[in-house]
């Protein structure tokens, strides 16, 4: 299977590169061919790496780590979708009823990616860059199932192009681009990314709301968590992921799972992970001590923060993005700190915005440059002066 | 001074196109992003803005001996706020719906940065003719970046042209929105900024000209 392949591969290499015919398609021709065989050309003069985890496989150990969330996505989308018509459907056939709800949202917004990445390598001459291997499922895992179709791809479109290539591609953005797509999406369409439309469904039952748990206001006099538990959101619900909910973030489990692994594998930050947890679980201590908000989000408490939305997500995918979070380990832990804080306030003191990862996320990516540089002052003018 | 000939027309498309104040010199991007909403409004902002700043080079650049250079933008301020001022009345008098919705940026022409920018660089060193076809041009290009943003932002934002609906319904029954970041002004700058890139990558224009 492999053989014939590079037969293939090496034949073809004449006619893109030096004044062969396709030689405006070297690109394309580049990353196909890496990503099949590691690239051949070999380092020869040191510095020599011995590890062999270039981005390729930085970015597909990403992907390795969003398995779990995308596989739950896809069985709860069917899932809820099977609840909503009044039918509890087993495993394999609400998986497989929601593949045919998010296969497509994955195949455009690869597609539409693509084509973009294509076209900037081409005129730019650059090679075509394997970030966007995972910026491609981020960004579906982030939408509603219910999502049109040319929406995603209007979406990817504004996330590549305005959010990475303007500023020159992979490496050089300072906004996550699946998070830029989602927020232009937010802003633009907000009919088809807010309200009751998180259950891909025909014809519902009436009674499903469609709602998430972030947007459930309790009744004069209640308390939070109660009405909660009450309407389906208890919190092993919430944490094993069977709501409605954009498609990838439902499960806390499953968000955790990919954390592990892409912190054992040192792909992620810890640093930003438990920053950001921590400062939503003392914000959120801290804000259910304010008295009169019982019947609001603010009394929910630490552990329904953590696990209702998209915060683990947001966290352990978007934030340790690399290229977007500060570079050093001091501005790491603020980045995630203050990722924490602001979600909550966004939750609790925004009523526009139910839920604010998103925004805090992006908000503190812009601000990820200064981090870096305080604490790089900060250092150098600790360090004893030169006598 | 020796007569020489003045290229009227070059110095009208410099300001239009060349040295679009908008796109080239980024002046003007307050009022470039409020106004911007809708056609009808752009225009009649483009329009005032223009002739506001024809006249204040004008006449500033026939003073322009006669000005002390340590209280100069006393002088020139005056200038222009009488005519913003004049220009306002106009507009109250004959166009009041649209006076309205341009509320406060009528009389903010003498903060827009065009006006004094031009007054200064230009109208200061030149002769009045010239100071006036100066002030037309960079008025003309001013409104031109405005009345391009303000057909995009209100085709996509409100399907509409001029007020009148022109994306037929069949279209929103097939499952069209309108792109509601375009009424908002962060709309206005993703425009702004991707018609800079759009003039600064057509060809010819990639390299900044030297002058003689």
């Amino acid at each position: 299977m492999i053989r014939p392949l590079k037969k293939l591969l090496d034949l073809g290499e004449k006619q893109f590169t030096g004044s062969g015919k396709f030689n405006r398609l070297k690109p394309l021709f580049d990353a196909t061919k890496t990503f099949f065989f590691f690239p051949s050309p070999k380092t020869r003069n040191t510095p020599f790496v011995r590890d062999s985890l270039d981005l390729k496989r930085f970015m597909s150990f990403v992907l390795i780590a969003l398995t779990p969330a995308l596989i739950f996505g896809i069985y709860n989308t069917g899932f809820q979708a099977g609840l909503a018509q009044g039918e509890s459907y087993p495993f394999l056939q609400s998986f497989l009823l929601g593949s045919r709800y998010v296969l497509p949202i994955i195949i455009v917004s690869y597609a539409v990616g693509f084509f973009w990445e294509v076209v900037f390598a081409v005129i730019r001459n650059h090679k075509i860059s394997e970030g966007f291997l995972v910026t491609g499922l981020l960004f579906p895992l982030t939408l509603p199932a219910t999502i049109p179709l040319w929406q995603v791809a209007i979406g990817i479109s504004f996330g590549v192009v305005i959010g990475k290539e303007i500023f020159g591609g992979t490496g050089r953005n300072f906004l996550n681009p699946a998070l830029t797509g989602r927020a232009f999406l937010f802003f633009s369409y907000p009919v088809s990314m807010s309200g009751n439309i998180w259950v891909a469904a025909k014809n519902s039952v009436d009674g499903i709301s469609g709602a998430t748990a972030l947007s459930v206001l309790a009744p004069e006099g209640e308390k939070i968590t109660a009405v909660l538990s009450n309407s389906g959101f208890s919190l092993s619900t919430l944490f094993l992921g069977f709501v409605p909910g954009s498609i990838g973030e439902t499960s806390a489990v499953c968000c955790i799972l990919g954390a592990v692994f892409l912190i054992i594998t040192k792909i992620a930050n810890c640093r930003i992970i438990i920053g950001g947890i921590a400062g939503l679980s003392i914000s959120a201590m801290i804000v259910s001590l304010i008295p009169g908000g019982s019947d609001s989000w603010m009394a929910a408490g630490p552990l329904f923060h953590l696990c209702a939305g998209g915060f683990l997500f947001g966290i352990s995918f978007m934030a340790t993005d690399p290229v977007s979070a500060p570079a050093t380990d001091a501005g790491r832990w603020i980045f995630g700190f203050l990722i924490g804080c602001l979600t909550l306030i966004i939750r609790v003191g925004n009523p526009a915005f139910v839920e604010g990862t998103m925004l805090a996320i992006l908000f503190m990516n812009v601000f990820a440059p200064l981090l870096d540089h305080i604490v790089m002052k900060y250092k150098a003018s600790k360090r004893i002066p030169n006598v | 001074m020796p007569e020489e000939k003045i290229n009227y027309r070059e110095i009208v498309t410099r300001g239009i196109w060349k040295e679009n104040p908008v796109a080239y010199q980024v002046l003007g991007i307050c009022s470039a992003l409020a106004v911007t909403v809708k056609m009808s409004t752009s225009i009649v902002m483009g329009i005032a803005l223009t002739i506001v700043t024809a006249f204040s080079s004008l006449i500033i650049s026939s003073l322009r001996k006669k000005i002390p250079s340590n209280i100069r933008i006393i002088v020139e301020l005056a200038i222009i706020s009488s005519l913003v001022i004049i220009t306002d009345q106009v507009l109250k008098a004959f166009f009041y719906d649209i006076s309205k919705q341009l509320s406060i940026f009528v009389g903010l022409i003498i903060t827009n940065c065009i006006v004094l920018g031009r007054a200064e660089s230009f109208a200061l060193a030149n002769r009045p003719l010239a100071s006036f076809f100066d002030g037309i041009g960079n008025g003309l290009g001013y409104s031109l970046v405005l009345v391009t943003v303000a057909f995009l932002r209100e085709l996509l934002g409100a399907g509409k042209f001029l007020g009148f609906n022109i994306i037929p319904q069949f279209i929103f029954d097939a499952g069209y929105q309108n792109m509601g970041l375009m009424v908002l002004a962060p709309g206005a700058f993703f425009i702004i900024g991707l018609l800079v890139w759009l003039k600064n990558s057509l060809p010819g224009i990639s390299k900044p000209e030297t002058y003689k």
